[in-house]
Parts: structure tokens; sequence; C-alpha cells
């Protein structure tokens, strides 16, 4: 997994409260059995002009020249709700998406953020405002900045936020750590573990 | 020390705490499905992992899979057939059960893990796909989660998590006639928002929760996760282990014994604390439907489309006005009475034998609207056989509706089958998000009672004006 230590890109707020996994990508988009091939389909149904075609929709924020090469999202409350699909965060990586500010997510999506070296950041909405008005005036020029190990947003024009975020994923995203890998370390914990639990509860272990 | 239910559960699956202030907790069961499930098994098998314990874990073709009578491994959805046929190498290579197409167990995963008895109180089970708070209904722990962690879980049998807040909703009072537990669900969400349970482990509880089947306990606890719940539950009780005996994958012999005598300890005790408790009247709760494109976009069936102003915020206002301009509506609007062209029960919400009892009983005699398309898809291959021998099919079929294969259909669109563009369809499914159901569809939440009732007028219609003796 790509680690995420520090990252200053272009922000384009997309401030729309409740923005699902289904608006992300929509599931017509998810057409092979495989994580690639998904950042074509990101936002299909506001990108594109229409569900099945690739004409770009002039008035979707992503496809504005001052947008291009964005890499952080700006979003609204609970973004990332809906279906548990990765592919949203897969589609969102491949775009080139390293990061998202956001009051609240849905949890799995946080989940799959961290999984995925994508940096959840939780703002609250002012703070998200005031940094969607900071790059609106120019965001070629005008881009944030994250700094992971400091837990510090800062816009060009010098406002500054700091953000909370579990140790754990911090480290999992500074390190770009395999999560399975990190778990096995505790291997011998997990087998004493299901010995007596087993031991307790006979009727769980195989079928019935 | 008193603990809540879920505290219960989640103590008994502690493996570890971690220093970094996460927990690895033991999961028992893993369900899967062919639409991530097989991504998942393979990426596992590409790392070079296997399954740690292939007999806990499980999978189901429903996501993809046509409902067609008739139908086999070629799909409507373009490219549909990959990812069967790679899910069901991708299981047979990983050995763990798979209900394919053709198996008289087969259905939507949430349906038939209850079914088969795969859930059982105080279990953890975890399933790539949101809506598994489903299975809190059993007194559970059953949470969705994305497929890196379903990797996760198959490959160590334990997640690395937060724990979650705990949270009681108490359903006090009785349910009036021809009011269910979706509409429940959808009054609690419009009344607290599609956010209100953020972050939570919900217990639901009171009388009226008792009151409900155990099925009926599995709609409620569907809907946790539009609530942006962690997840859903309710204590079991004797209605749940009279639902679990002598199911496929419930225990046996005298490890049946064993296991309700556990079962019984698995209850929040009396001055237990949760970080939040919501109570709701149940007399306040109408049939209820959904207006805009999100399930706080609710009212009560005879209720309007609210004015924007009301709105708690900008935020809100918003995002009522664009979901207006999707649904085609306008502040003021009546709900009761919108012309629909589509009617569908289904879902993992509401496609179990008791939906579809409600439902027959408003069509039985009776016959759907001129013009309307309406679909009944059962949640499982059980449930869809369940219904024959009892003869609801004919009733379906009589009033004009499809009966399909089980599977998820057109609860949500895979790129295959829809709706249409701007048509109107009454659902017992679970999201009304832009274009969940076909691209530009307009969706409106509401229990089989209601879109049965709506199916037969051809608008939006109040089911209790078809219930004489009530449900
Ligand atoms: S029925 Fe609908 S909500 Fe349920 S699992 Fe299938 S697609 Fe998801």
């Amino acid at each position: 997994m790509t680690p995420f230590v520090h990252h200053s890109g272009v922000a384009a707020p997309l401030l729309r409260i409740n923005i699902d996994t289904d608006a992300i990508i929509p599931s017509r988009e998810m057409r092979r059995v495989s994580k690639k091939g998904l950042g074509e389909g990101l936002f299909a149904s506001w990108r594109y002009v229409l569900p099945d075609s690739r004409e770009l929709n002039p008035d979707f924020i992503l496809n504005q020249p001052a947008y291009h090469n964005t890499t952080i999202i700006l979003g609204g409350n609970n973004f990332g709700c809906g279906s548990s699909r990765e592919h949203a965060v897969w589609a969102l990586a491949e775009y080139g998406i390293r990061a998202i500010v956001a009051p609240t997510f849905g949890a799995i999506f946080y989940q799959n953020c961290i999984r995925n070296g994508i940096l959840p950041v939780g703002l609250d909405t002012d703070a998200i405002a005031s940094l969607a008005q900071d790059v609106s005036t120019d965001p070629q020029q005008r881009q944030v900045a994250i700094d992971l190990a400091e837990q510090q947003v800062t816009s060009a024009s010098g406002l500054g936020f700091s953000f909370d975020i579990e140790a754990g994923h911090k480290e999992m995203l500074l390190k770009g750590l395999d999560s399975i890998g990190v778990s096995l370390q505790h291997i011998t914990d997990i087998q004493c573990f299901e010995k007596q639990y087993h031991q307790q509860r006979p009727w769980l272990l195989g079928r019935g | 020390m008193s603990q809540t239910l879920f505290e219960k559960i989640w103590d008994a699956h502690l493996v570890k705490a971690l220093p970094d202030g996460t927990f690895l907790i033991y999961i028992d069961r893993i369900f899967l499905h062919e639409r991530t499930g097989s991504i998942a098994l393979q990426s596992l098998a590409e790392d070079g992992r296997s399954v740690r314990h292939p007999e806990k874990v499980f999978c189901t073709m429903d996501h993809i899979v046509d409902t067609f009578p008739g139908r086999g491994d070629e799909t409507v959805m373009p490219s549909g057939k990959d990812f069967i046929q790679a899910t069901r190498k991708e299981a047979k290579n990983a050995g763990i059960t798979l209900f394919d197409i053709g198996d008289e167990n087969q259905g939507i995963a949430h349906v038939i893990s209850p079914e088969q008895g795969i859930i059982q109180p105080g279990m953890t089970l975890v399933c790539p796909d949101s809506h598994t708070c489903t299975q809190g209904a059993l007194g559970a722990a059953a949470w969705g989660i994305g497929s890196s962690e379903a990797e996760h879980a198959m490959a160590t049998q334990t997640l690395r998590i937060n724990k979650p807040k705990l949270m009681r909703v108490y359903f006090k009072g009785k349910l009036g006639t021809g009011v269910t537990a979706k509409d429940m669900i959808l009054h609690l969400i419009g009344k607290y928002g599609a956010h209100g349970g953020a972050g939570h482990a919900i217990e639901f509880a009171g009388p009226a929760v008792r009151a409900l089947s155990v099925e009926g306990r599995m709609t409620l606890c569907n809907m946790a996760v539009e609530f942006a719940a962690f997840t859903g539950l309710v204590a079991s009780d004797e209605k749940t282990i009279d639902y679990l005996k002598s199911k496929a994958y419930a225990p046996s012999g005298a490890q049946w014994q064993q296991a309700v005598d556990y079962w019984r300890t698995l209850v929040t005790d009396d001055d237990a604390e949760f970080d939040e408790e919501l109570i709701i009247d149940c007399d306040e709760i109408e049939p209820t439907v959904t207006w805009g494109t999100s399930p706080q976009h609710t009212c009560s069936i005879g209720g309007q489309v609210p004015a924007l102003s009301s709105l708690a915020n900008e935020n809100a206002r918003t995002a009522a006005k664009r979901a207006l301009e999707y649904q085609g509506l306008s502040a003021g609007d009546a709900v009761l009475g919108l012309k629909i062209g589509n009617a569908f029960i289904g879902s993992c919400t509401n496609s179990r034998l008791e939906d579809l009892r409600y439902a027959a009983k408003i069509l039985a005699g009776r016959k759907v609207a001129k013009g309307v398309k309406a679909i009944c898809v059962p949640g499982s291959q059980q449930v869809k056989a369940s219904a024959e021998k009892e003869g609801l099919d004919i009733i379906f079929k009589a009033a004009g509706f499809e009966w399909r294969e089980s599977g998820c259909s057109m609860c949500f669109f895979a790129g295959g089958e829809h709706f249409g563009a701007k048509e109107r369809v009454v659902s017992t499914s679970n999201r009304n998000f832009e274009s969940r159901q076909g691209p530009a569809t307009r969706t409106h939440l509401a229990s089989p009672a209601t879109v049965a009732a709506s199916a037969v007028n051809g608008y939006i219609s109040d089911p209790r004006d078809f219930l004489e003796s009530g449900l």
C-alpha cells in the first residue's frame, strides 16, 4: 500500500451531504472481477452526460479545467455512506485522490479508505467551508496541504486546522502497512483465544 | 458489572486490546456474495494466503444473478457471468460452502443466513455488504465490511476494529393496524436523520420490538445502516430460539441445549448504560413512505413533501431541493395519490415469507392497476417454496405480479435490468438514492403492505384502506 505522509494538491469542493458509494461508483461501472479499471467510472452519473456515455458533463466540478488533477476532495456530512463496495475507494484511488476531508464518513467507507492508502480527514463543516472558499478562487494555485504526522491541514492562505485520527489508522497510513500482516503478528493470541473459545462453545465448531 | 447485549458479545470475542487503541475481535462467520466475494477470494489467493477456517465461510449468488425463471450463469448485466463463474471457482478452491444457482437454499445472503441457522445469538458475523446488520435481529453482532476487511477476516478469523458507541432505540407502545417494522425504521430515520445513529451499535428494544416476529426484527435491523449505524441488533428471546430450532446449521443434539442456555444470558442487564437512548412512541408511527433520495426524506402516508424552509439547515435544504428535482416533485405535494408506474416487492429488507403474506393479504382477489409493472422477488428459494406451498404465488400472479427466482434483483441496478429513467417505483427495498434502481429511476420506499395497496390503485396508497382485520 502507498504510504501517506504528506500531500499537497488541488482540492475540489463536493459539499453535498450524504454522497453515497453508489454515486462515487455506480454499480453498472463495476464490470470486471477486479479492483482495477474503476477510475473511469468514478462519479459516472455526474461526470458524464448520459449514463453509459463517456461524454464529459462540463458542469461537474472535476471536469472543469480549474480542477484538473484534483487529489483532495472536500466533502459534506456522511461522505461515502451506503453500500459497502470497496470499489468506491479503489475508483477514487485510481483517479488519483489521496485524501478526503469531510465532517463525517460512512463507517465502512472510512475503513476502506484506511486499507487503501486514502486519508480520511474529519473536520467540522465550517472549517471545510472556509477551505472550499479558499481554494475556489484559483484551485490550481491555492492548493491544500495535509500533513499526517502533524495531523494538520493547511490552505494556501494560511488557514490551519488540526484533525484527529486513531493511532492505529495513522500508523497504517504512514507506513503503508499490510493490515493482514499486522494482525498475523498476533497469531499466537488468536490461536490461544480460539482454543478456549471453542471449548466453551463447542457448537460453534464446524457445521452446527 | 451491568452490561449491554452488545458489550457481552464484544467481550466474548475480544482476542486482544491493542496498544493503538483498536481491538482484535474474533469473527465467527463470514458471508460472501458473487459481487465482491469473488474479488476477495481471488485477491487472498494471489497474495498466497489461505482461508483459515473454510467451514466458517459461506457464499451465495444474489447480487448479479438474474431472477427470471429458467436462469443460468448468463445475466442481463454485461459480464455478470464472469462474476458468477469466478465466484464458483474461487469458492471451490477455498473449500467454502456455496449456495449456488439451482441450489434449493440459494437466496440473498441476509435472508438465507438466518434461514439456515448460520447466524446465531451471540455470534459475530461479517459480510462485504452493508446490510449485514439485518442479521443482528437474531441477537448477534453482524456488520458490513469492505472486501479487504473480508480478506482480513478470512485470513485471520479476526478484525481489528474500534469499539462502537452504544445506543438503544426503545419502541414503546403497540403498532397500529397496517403499520409494520418497515414503518418503524423509516419513521426513526425520518425523525432523527440519515446520520442519527452514526458510529453506534444500536439495540432495538421495547414492547413493540418484542412483539415483532424474528422476520420483522430483520426488517428493522436491515436499515440500521441507513441510519448510519455500525450495526443494529435485537436481543434473542423464545421467538428466536423457536426460529432457530432444527435449522440446517443450528446446533443439534446435546449442543442445542448448551447453546440455548448461553443464548438466554445474552440480554442487556437492567441498569446497563448506553451512550445514547432514543424513545419512540409507536402511537406516532403511521405507514411511512419516502419522498426524496435519502432514507431520511420520509413522511407518513397522509403527509406531504415538506417546505424547504422547514428543514434544519442549508445543507439539508440543498439536498432536499435536488432530491425534489430528481423525483419530479414539489414542496407541499401530497404523497398519497402519487401516480406510480412500478411496484417492487423484494430485497433483504422485505422479501421473507411474512412480507409476502402481508402483501398477498391485500392482493388476494384484486388486480394491479393497468399500466403498473409489478414484480415480486422472494428473498430465497426457501421463501419461494414456502410461499408456493401456501398458494401465495397464485395470488401474486393472478393480481398481475411477476413471480421471480430469488436474488437482489432490482433492489439495485447492477448494469442489467432496471425500471427506466423517471419511472416512479414504490419499493420494499432500503435505498432510494439517485439511480439506485436504475439510471434516473424514482424510488419511494415503503412496506410490503403499502406497496401492494399502491400497486392495486396505481398510486401511492394507504394499506389500511384494504385491511379490515389488521395485519
Ligand atoms: S437485496 Fe439489495 S440491499 Fe439487500 S443485499 Fe441485495 S442489493 Fe443489497
